[in-house]
């Protein structure tokens, strides 16, 4: 019998790993909504992934919560579960599981980049790596993220009569853009969508001071430009009329591609990600000493490849829902 | 050697490409040529407007040597995801570390004076050097085709805008200066008399009309200030006699010589002269469909000559003997044409004959009584008889009264965002008739409609979406649009055989049903194009 199936059951005990619909018991690896969905019977993941799983659907969102800390060995049965940081978002975690001397890690979503969002990847030494693959192919190389941030802050010195609108997911990418600005020295009120708000107050609750923010109401549109934070798909709506002359940007991964990046009409692109980038997925297989890699979510092909002709034994993990980066 | 002007140049690639708005493409333009020396700013221009080519290492070369760097199974995956060889191999190249590289200048007459073996040597040590947006600018530059989205126009505009001139005055001179462009660059930044060209081998640019509004323009304009010519269905062409030589410019400035080795004219003066290229024999026109005939053939043969033999018929004279008489009025130009014409008559060659009338319903029983027994004509032209040939198409200087449109109501199938202004809206709209119980698409418009319709169109894409292919929505097939076209013709192109003429949206007809569209069969039987 397998440990884990391609579903990510671990099959010993029927738990479910991100399970995409509602199961009795299910680990959260973090709180992105692809990989959190409410209507499990009983959750279990960080404290911070839980809470914002309650903060947006609900406190009844599963039937019963149960938090761990990092480096917290839960047995259940003959499988011992511990959750280690995956520095993805706040209070992301990778896996291990250990059942009769053999240990899986799933990786959940990673980076192994700074980001004072996040408490930092950790390296988990394990005999099956279950590794995610957003950005699984070698043109992806993530630059560094100051570097980035100060394309923006360069340009609303040159554009100081115009707004700047960037694209950032709610949750994680918005907070830590924030942050490198702080870090990169602009300490200005920052301009954030409605749909951003709660998940900021919910970072600066946790200690992570993000500095003068202000939510966007429908009399602060007019006054003197600035820096905006709203979801990708606002940039792209009715919603951003009202701002006559802006400058469109966004932070993700994607941004490498110049292609892409034209065809959305982005105008200064931020290649800042979250997820490992190819360099940093390869070095964690290489060092984490597994000869099983599972690839999932995301370019799992050339990553199959590249393992293959390192002699390790991969396949791809198929799961279907999960394709664009979060 | 200039310190980073390939960086410089590279950097201005990739902002241009960033940005949507046509006047920030301009702005940066000017900032570059503010920075950059000659001759590598003229080369740029050059190299952006296309008049430069550098396509002789082919992307198949280059995928070829980052295979033997790479992975070739990972840049194959590589590829099809980006979907674009120069980014992929910018991506991929393995990186050294980043060096200077030589200007742009240094980079294309090392093309020009090497052999390809050199050329690509060289290509692959610049490359080595480059960083991954300077690697994808070079790429794109050695395999042709930089399509970043600005226009030779726009490029014109930028350089009026960086010497403070008119517009106007860059655009009569344009034609005469090939790459890289110093003297133009010396003049704009220098200022000084507007340097010479040689008029008769440069196409000089050519007057357009306006659309004639019906409601209100008859009433403005007296008919005693207008002469009324055919406005024959051929292309307009630009035509220079010398003594040494015929050379033939379409409305754009291709030359288009070669395609008609029959037009080779004789004169007395030189002249610039102004007019329409036709097919049919004996100086009668048959149709535009004879005429495409001709078009975009490299070699014409015995057979498509005597089938389809071309000539052309006189509008209007811009030179004579060095003299520029574009300055002159309309109706003084009209008698120094006549005067050439008539002493240098020859076969080919004809003149195209003003109407005579005396008012304007004189002149609209005129076109009724033409234009609906011939498809020769595509409509009528007016020009005021003070007109100067202006660049360009002025306003309530000429008119072109072109025959009705015809009309067609078809369903909306699929839009798009716009681009600049209209990048948050839908505003690109491909619609279809009926094939049998099937819709296929028959054209896309993008005009017609006014803002406030706009608003509202957009709206209804946004409710009735179906589906999204990126920047595509495809929505439910209910809204018909009636769209006015100036011609149809048979077509290979097309899922549905047709292709419409300048089709545009006429009227959105929120009050009719899909089941009252056209069917592709009755299009075609009415049209003749089964």
């Amino acid at each position: 019998m397998h440990l884990l199936d391609y579903r990510l059951n671990i099959v010993p005990i029927n738990v479910f790993i991100d399970p995409q619909y509602p199961v009795e018991k299910a680990i959260i690896t973090h709180a992105h909504a692809d990989h959190a969905k409410p209507g499990h019977k009983k959750v279990l993941g960080t404290k911070e992934t839980l809470e914002i799983m309650k903060l947006r659907y609900g406190k009844t969102c599963a039937g019963e919560f149960q938090y761990i800390n990092y480096g917290q060995k839960i047995q259940i049965d003959d499988v011992s579960i511990t959750l280690y940081p995956a520095g993805h978002i706040i209070g992301s975690s990778q896996v291990l599981l250990e059942y009769k001397n053999h240990k899986i890690v799933v990786t959940g979503d990673y980076k192994t980049k700074k980001d004072t969002t996040a408490t930092s990847f950790e390296l988990v030494k394990c005999n099956t790596l279950v590794t995610e693959a957003t950005f699984g192919l070698p043109i992806f190389k993530h630059p560094d993220p100051n570097k980035e941030v100060r394309k923006i802050l360069d340009s609303i010195k040159i554009n100081n009569d115009k707004d700047h609108l960037i694209g950032v997911y709610a949750l994680g990418k918005a907070q830590r853009l924030i942050k490198l600005f702080r870090e990169n020295g602009f300490d200005e009120t920052i301009f954030i969508h409605g749909a951003l708000n709660k998940i900021c107050n919910y970072y600066e609750d946790k200690g992570i001071n993000l500095g003068k923010l202000k939510m966007l109401t429908k009399d602060s549109f007019d006054i003197e430009p600035k820096i905006i934070l709203a979801p990708p798909s606002a940039l792209k709506d009715r919603w951003s009329r009202r701002f006559k002359k802006k400058i469109i940007s966004q932070a993700s991964g994607w941004m490498n591609i110049k292609q892409r990046v034209k065809q959305s009409l982005i105008e200064i692109p931020l290649v800042i990600s979250d997820h490992a980038d190819w360099n940093e997925l390869t070095k964690t297989i290489s060092n984490c000493g597994a000869e099983n890699i599972w690839v999932t979510h995301g370019r799992e092909e050339g990553l199959v490849h590249w393992c293959t002709r390192k002699g390790l034994n991969a396949k791809p993990l198929s799961i279907k829902g999960r394709d664009e980066e979060i | 050697m200039r310190r980073y002007s390939l960086e410089k140049f590279a950097r201005l690639l990739e902002n241009i490409i960033y940005s949507p708005s046509r006047n920030r493409k301009i702005e940066l333009l000017v900032e570059y040529y503010k920075q950059t020396n000659d001759p590598d700013r003229g080369f740029a221009v050059a190299l952006i407007t296309n008049s430069l080519k550098l396509s002789s290492i082919r992307s198949t070369n280059l995928k070829q040597i980052i295979k033997s760097k790479v992975d070739p199974i990972l840049f194959d995956l590589s590829y099809d995801y980006v979907g674009d060889m120069a980014e992929t191999i910018s991506l991929l190249w393995p990186f050294k570390k980043k060096k200077k590289l030589c200007t742009l200048s240094y980079f294309i007459n090392f093309f020009h004076e090497n052999s390809k073996l050199q050329v690509e040597k060289f290509l692959i040590s610049q490359l080595d050097k480059a960083s991954t947006t300077e690697r994808w600018a070079i790429i794109k530059l050695f395999t042709g085709g930089l399509r970043i989205g600005v226009s030779e126009k726009n490029a014109k505009v930028s350089l009026s805008k960086f010497g403070n001139v008119n517009l106007d005055q860059i655009e009569k001179i344009w034609h005469g200066f090939s790459p890289p462009y110093v003297k133009l660059f010396s003049w704009l930044e220098k200022g000084g008399p507007i340097p010479k060209i040689d008029i008769l081998k440069t196409f000089h640019p050519m007057m357009l009309a306006d659309q004639i509004d019906l409601k209100n323009d008859f009433r403005k304009l007296s008919p005693d200030d207008f002469e009324a010519e055919w406005k024959w269905d051929g292309i307009r062409v630009q035509l220079i006699i010398s003594d040494t030589e015929t050379v033939i410019f379409s409305r754009n400035g291709d030359n288009i010589t070669n395609s008609f080795p029959e037009l080779r004219f004789k004169t007395n003066r030189n002249v610039v002269l102004d007019g329409e290229l036709l097919v049919g024999g004996d100086l009668n026109p048959t149709s535009f469909n004879d005429l495409q005939q001709r078009l975009n053939r490299k070699k014409v043969s015995k057979g498509i000559l005597q089938k389809f033999p071309a000539f052309i018929k006189l509008y209007d004279i811009l030179f004579q003997d060095f003299k520029d008489l574009r300055s002159m009025k309309f109706s003084s130009r009209r008698e120094i044409l006549e005067n050439w014409y008539n002493s240098n008559k020859q076969d080919n060659l004809d003149l195209s004959s003003i109407i005579f009338f005396e008012n304007w319903k004189d002149l609209t029983k005129v076109r009724n009584k033409f234009l609906q027994s011939s498809n020769i004509y595509e409509g009528i032209m007016l020009k005021k008889k003070n007109s100067i040939y202006y660049n360009g198409r002025p306003k309530g200087m000429w008119y072109k009264w072109k025959r009705d449109p015809k009309s067609v109501d078809a369903v909306l199938m699929y839009a798009q965002r716009g681009h600049g202004k209209r990048s948050s809206y839908y505003s690109d709209y491909t619609f279809g008739v009926l094939d049998g119980k099937n819709l296929v698409p028959i054209g896309k418009a993008y005009s017609g409609y006014t803002n406030e319709e706009l608003d509202k169109l957009d709206k209804f894409v946004r409710k009735n979406t179906i589906q999204k292919f990126g920047p595509v929505r495809e929505v439910e097939k209910t809204l018909v649009f009636e769209i006015a076209f100036d011609s149809i013709s048979k077509s290979k192109r097309h899922k549905s055989g047709l292709a419409l003429r300048f089709p545009r949206i006429s009227k959105i007809r929120w009050d009719k049903s899909p089941e009252e569209i056209e069917d592709l069969k009755r299009i075609k039987d009415f049209y003749k194009l089964s």
